[in-house]
């Protein structure tokens, strides 16, 4: 079985914090790490790979500094890495970046593609599905088990308040819950190994035969066209009491609401 | 592309087991506001098998000026692709400006796959939506790093500008019907190729769970709380005020409560009247999820935890003492 993982490198956004003079977000010291739904995504694949023997390719697009989270990968057991790497990429929506993942996807052998649910800092879930729609595969999303018959698999997928199992033929796309596994660590000969030169290939737009005006800012459908920092709701009183006068407060707040 | 030839606001319906979900009818609300700016009808498209007059009625009474509906047994259960393509070509055919999708496991699984096929952009999660005055176009704000910033997005050259919402985000809204009901039946040509997964089961989690959601008070823990057993506190004082517990990422983490329960980013929106935030620091992803709550009371040890900047009464007291206090306060009342 022949697996691509799609993964993304993203600020750890549990350490982004907030400048509170001027607004906005402090990026610096916030660490960088494989969006944890992606993490899970490379789990999945190698406990298939365990189960069945299968190849995983780590595809990940992004800067130089995405190379980290592919040698993490690499570390963890997968077989092959590679950064999708572009100025022509710079400014893409989800809509462009899974046009040029699926353009990379083209370019390799695949029996099944594993997204995560979403990443951290955008929380869109729309990259996997986008792919597997411009690459007229089937897909199952929010998956949480995953096992392999002969041409297709059997995967659990989670919906709010009830759950199916669903058996979908290769080749196809699957997104995955962190829930689904707890990622293993690095082991040390790995590490060693991964970061060894030229271990993560360099691919650019020439080298997934693209037209560069199908992707980046400029073919992307949606802009940005404001940001703002959250500003915290006004705050209301605070009293440092003991026990029994703030259930008092509390009490009164409530009549005052009509809640009692 | 011909921006001009897209006109009217498309909400997608929702439906499980024949029941029209919240969500649905939560857009329909948002959808007559912007229509109204738009000065441009309603349609709603609710997709699935044995659906009726019923379903058209309530549908009208929130807010949907056309009601379309397929009754298709292929399409009695949510499924990517044969739900993708009667969408799809209803909006070919159509030409909505607008579309609007519930932010469901099953709208997050459609949405992305219909935006790529219509070549057209997409805004998920959405917390807000508005119409910009000179250009027309629908601005989508919605969080992002975590619920650190708000990004406000447009889709400027192409059409439909899609966008989904969660469910709790927005408040549904009735109106008076006074025109005879129409419900336009859509054909849809789904053929065995278009089946391309098997669903093998189906599994209901049980309903006696209740859904924080729809709870008017919640009693959140947070690990302030500082151990499990301390949640029967909290279910004590949600039993006295017929609320429900829920609770923040780290408690769900702990294996304090269940993830249904959890509030946040990576949990449920909720918008109870009263929010109860026990022993929650406040992380932004956390508020995130309840901010808009009518009234939030925090109670924390904590004098610096951030949960008071966004609460309308901080308590800073142990939040174990407190709780039992609030109860006996709450019982004297009721014997009053």
């Amino acid at each position: 079985m022949k697996i691509i993982v799609c993964i993304k490198q993203v600020p750890d956004t549990t350490e982004v914090r907030i400048d509170q003079k001027t607004g906005t977000l402090i990026r610096e010291g916030v660490p960088s790490i494989i969006n944890p739904d992606d993490k899970s995504g490379i789990e999945a694949a190698l406990v298939l790979k365990e189960r069945y023997g299968a190849h995983i390719t780590l595809l990940s697009m992004g800067p130089d500094q995405a190379e980290l989270a592919l040698i993490e990968g690499l570390a963890m057991g997968a077989d092959r890495a590679i950064l999708l790497s572009d100025r022509a990429f710079a400014g893409s929506d989800t809509w462009a970046t899974s046009i040029a993942l699926a353009y990379a996807i083209k370019k390799i052998d695949y029996d099944v593609i594993i997204c995560g649910r979403q990443a951290i800092d955008g929380d869109t879930a729309q990259v996997g599905p986008q792919i597997a729609e411009h690459l007229s595969l089937p897909q199952v999303s929010y998956v949480t088990s995953i096992e392999k018959e002969e041409n297709s698999l059997k995967v659990k997928k989670v919906f709010e308040d009830f759950s199916q199992n669903i058996r979908i033929k290769m080749p196809c796309m699957i997104t995955v819950l962190k829930e689904i596994n707890q990622p293993r660590y690095m082991t040390v000969g790995r590490i060693f190994d991964a970061y060894k030169e030229n271990q993560v290939e360099r691919w650019n737009i020439q080298n997934i035969d693209m037209d560069p005006s199908l992707t980046g800012l400029k073919a992307s459908p949606t802009q940005v066209k404001k940001i703002q920092t959250k500003g915290a709701k006004t705050a209301g009183k605070v009293f440092e009491v003991d026990a029994r006068e703030g259930a008092r407060l509390i009490v009164e707040k409530l009549k005052e609401k009509f809640v009692i | 592309m011909d921006l001009k030839a897209y006109k009217g606001i498309l909400v997608i319906g929702e439906q499980r087991q024949g029941n029209i979900q919240n969500g649905t009818f939560e857009l329909l609300g948002k959808a007559k506001e912007l229509a109204a700016k738009l000065d441009c009808n309603v349609s709603v498209l609710l997709i699935g098998n044995g659906l009726n007059e019923q379903h058209g009625k309530i549908l009208a009474k929130h807010g949907a000026d056309n009601i379309f509906m397929t009754n298709d047994h292929s399409l009695e259960n949510y499924s990517t692709e044969p739900y993708t393509k009667t969408i799809t070509k209803f909006i070919n055919e159509n030409k909505p400006e607008i579309v609007m999708i519930s932010a469901t496991t099953i709208g997050r699984d459609l949405a992305p796959r219909l935006s790529a096929r219509l070549k057209t952009g997409l805004t998920a999660d959405c917390t807000s939506l508005d119409i910009e005055e000179n250009t027309q176009n629908l601005l989508m704000t919605r969080p992002a790093f975590g619920g650190n910033i708000l990004a406000t997005i447009v889709c400027p050259n192409h059409r439909p500008q899609m966008s989904t919402v969660r469910p709790g985000v927005f408040q549904k809204q009735e109106f008076d019907v006074r025109k005879p009901l129409k419900i336009n039946c859509v054909r849809a040509d789904i053929t065995k190729e278009d089946l391309n997964i098997e669903i093998l089961d189906t599994v209901y989690e049980k309903t006696e769970k209740k859904n924080i959601e729809e709870a008017n008070i919640l009693v959140s823990a947070g690990r302030g709380i500082g151990s499990k057993e301390n949640i029967t506190k909290l279910e004590t004082l949600a039993k006295e005020l017929g609320g429900l517990v829920s609770g923040s990422r780290a408690v769900v983490d702990a294996g304090w409560i269940d993830q249904p329960s959890q509030v946040g980013q990576t949990g449920k929106t909720v918008r109870p009247d009263v929010y109860f935030a026990c022993g929650i620091s406040g992380a932004i992803q956390h508020i995130a999820g309840m901010e808009e709550s009518d009234l939030i009371i925090a109670i924390n040890k904590n004098p610096g935890a951030p949960i008071f900047d966004n609460a309308d009464l901080g308590i800073v007291a142990d939040v174990n003492q407190l709780i039992p206090a609030l109860v006996e306060e709450l019982q004297k009342e009721t014997h009053k």
